[in-house]
């Protein structure tokens, strides 16, 4: 079998970004596991320095659609460009990294090509000759494992950190080009601009020590006992995304692939879960300690030290020992 | 304004899992099931929005019989109608047959605004609105941050979520889906009276034949993914579980954070 692998990656600015280079890592996996060729697609405007970055890799072709049509990014003529290609080209897998942006369009590809859609997969393996993927649910407590049923392309996007940007192989690979009449596609949105959305300056990526909050807390009465663990270590607030969408604390503390990202050398996680979208934004922590109630929570898989248990045993406790430890 | 707004049933955050006999999802049984969270915001936006027009919300949920109580917690809130599409053939689909029987039986009457959930809290696919919106030919957005209706009703500016805390703005022309994030609103809660008028209001069960759509486009024969199995994670490196009642849990934390860690 030689099933041609395309992986579609995102720029901005012309800059090809690091979950795109994670998804040409599995690609190249992907296409030796099944004795395949891994060929890269590159979509925007004014993206030949990307393009030639991409021809010092190991990739088979790297097509390139490079029209001031696809200067800004609209959900219409991406699905429509990329249904032209796949529907020429037939590859039998076609990877994407799970970003927002792919996760407003690949849908829409999925559905107008009638193709499988494995969104999120973190890993695959070769089963009886047939790629099965494995993907989180239930917030990262479980993972499935699934395979596409039934003829066409399989569209899989890659989560972030399943496969490693640094270990692409380096090659050569052909430029060609993908002439289609962009022009003639219609954007299906009017694009006005981009905006910050939190507002007011809080940066946590300076921060040496956070104390980060989950919705595990279970109200807001309970912030002073935070606050007071923080103040004890000289730390910063974060928080996981439901306790800024109830209000408990102000967006701008918000940890995660919405919000900021923090690399301190101890980051405290108390009733937080786990879930992917929160750990992009910390697992780069040098330190990680998690308290929950939950033996089974997903936190503790990226944790150096765990305590199970009520947080509000717990963070008092801790708290006090603090203070014991660094006043005596 | 119309709006129909897709609800999903989904297994509470709280819940104890176990795998269910043939280890393909979970055991069902004893499990307490809540309305999927941002599906809860995507509902509190369309109450607005019909108070504000003078408009009514429809709720569409598919699923087992146990989502009429999801449906009824929706009626209770203040959406006019349900539509449960709980017929097997519907069942056990993917985001693409999932969302052609959402899609047909939201097309069988006529919408301004069709707002979903922008991902279920179980399976998480991030998938089904945004297959609506192809199967009704509507433009769509995932991850919805603010939804400012023009006057006339014919268009949307919408604050699309970002990663790294940017919003993307754009005008979308209606009718349209939004994928609606957690955080846009504030859910209220069901009011005493709400839920008495919940009792009266109508729950519809269309089949597959009241939506013109062939059982082997539905469910579990229409998906083009099978769920082989599920399982939960190895135990990788894992943390270091640090074990003892709470204060004597704090006081050996400390001290490995300050000899072994050497971060305090
Ligand atoms: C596109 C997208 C973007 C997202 N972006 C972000 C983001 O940037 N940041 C983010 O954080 N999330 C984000 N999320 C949400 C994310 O998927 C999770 O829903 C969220 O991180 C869960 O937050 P949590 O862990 O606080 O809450 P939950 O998952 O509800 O976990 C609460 C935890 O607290 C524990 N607990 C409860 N009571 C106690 C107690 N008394 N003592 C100790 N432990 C207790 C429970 O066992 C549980 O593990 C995003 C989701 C999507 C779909
Ligand atoms: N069975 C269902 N019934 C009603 N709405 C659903 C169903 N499945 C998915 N949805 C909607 O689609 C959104 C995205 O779901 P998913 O694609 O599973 O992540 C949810 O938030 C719901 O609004």
């Amino acid at each position: 079998m030689s099933e041609k692998i395309w992986i579609v990656l995102q720029q901005r600015d012309g800059k090809i970004n690091k979950m795109s280079w994670e998804a040409i890592r599995a690609g190249q996996a992907l296409a030796a596991a099944v004795g395949g060729t891994a060929e890269a697609v590159l979509l925007g405007s004014g993206v030949q320095e990307a393009a030639n970055e991409l021809a010092q890799v190991s990739l088979n072709a790297v097509h390139v659609a490079d029209d001031e049509n696809l200067a800004d990014y609209t959900p219409g003529r991406f699905v429509k460009t990329l249904e032209a290609a796949i529907g020429t080209a037939q590859p039998a897998f076609v990877l994407f990294p799970h970003t927002y942006q792919t996760v407003d369009y690949l849908p829409r590809l999925a559905q107008s090509l009638d193709a499988a859609l494995v969104p999120e997969a973190v890993s695959f393996e070769v089963a009886d000759g047939s790629v099965v993927w494995q993907r989180p649910i239930l917030g990262g407590k479980m993972f499935a494992t699934v395979r596409a049923k039934g003829s066409g392309p399989v569209l899989v996007s890659l989560q972030s950190g399943a496969y490693a940007a640094d270990e692409v192989e380096a090659g050569t690979a052909a430029i060609e080009s993908l002439s289609l009449d962009f022009a003639a596609m219609a954007p299906d949105r009017e694009i006005l601009g981009v905006e910050e959305a939190a507002g007011g300056e809080v940066d946590l990526s300076q921060a040496k020590v956070i104390v980060a909050v989950g919705r595990g807390i279970g109200d807001s009465d309970k912030m002073p006992t935070m606050q007071a663990l923080a103040d004890a270590l000289g730390a910063e607030l974060g928080a996981s995304r439901p306790v800024i969408d109830s209000d408990w604390l102000p967006r701008n503390r918000q940890i995660g692939s919405s919000g900021q990202t923090v690399t301190p050398k101890l980051y405290i996680a108390a009733g937080i879960s786990g879930a992917i979208q929160h750990l992009v934004g910390m697992k780069g922590s040098q330190v990680i300690v998690a308290i929950n109630k939950d033996a089974g929570a997903p936190i503790f898989n990226v944790a150096d030290y765990g305590i199970v248990g009520d947080l509000h045993e717990v963070v008092p406790a801790l708290t006090a020992a603090i203070k014991e430890a660094t006043t005596g | 304004m119309k709006i129909a707004v897709c609800i999903k049933q989904v297994p509470d955050a709280e819940a104890r899992l176990r795998l269910s006999g043939d280890g393909k999802w979970i055991d069902e049984e004893d499990l307490s099931f809540v309305i999927n969270e941002s599906d809860g915001y995507a509902l509190e936006e369309a109450l607005q929005i019909a108070e504000r027009t003078s408009g009514e919300v429809v709720v569409f949920s598919l699923g087992p019989e146990r989502v009429r109580e999801a449906l009824r917690k929706a009626l209770a809130l203040g959406a006019a109608r349900g539509v449960h599409l709980k017929d097997p053939a519907f069942l056990g689909g993917d985001s693409l047959s999932t969302g052609r029987a959402l899609a047909a039986a939201i097309a069988s009457e006529g919408f301004d605004l069709v707002l979903t959930g922008s991902q279920s809290d179980d399976v998480g696919f991030g998938s089904t609105g945004s297959v609506i919106a192809g199967e009704l030919g509507w433009p769509h957005a995932w991850l919805v941050m603010g939804v400012d209706l023009d006057e006339e009703g014919r268009k949307v500016k919408v604050t699309r979520e970002m990663e790294g805390g940017m919003n993307e703005l754009s005008n979308l022309d209606l009718p349209a889906v939004l994928e609606i994030q957690a955080g846009l609103n504030k859910p209220r809660y069901a009011s005493l009276k709400g839920i008495m008028q919940a009792k009266k209001k109508e729950i519809s069960e269309p089949g597959p034949g009241d939506l013109g759509l062939a059982v082997e486009r539905l469910g579990e024969s229409g998906a083009k993914i099978e769920v082989l199995s599920v399982a939960f994670p190895e135990a990788g490196k894992g943390a270091q579980i640090i074990e003892g009642d709470a204060e004597t849990a704090a006081r050996s934390l400390v001290e490995k954070l300050q000899k072994e860690a050497r971060v305090l």
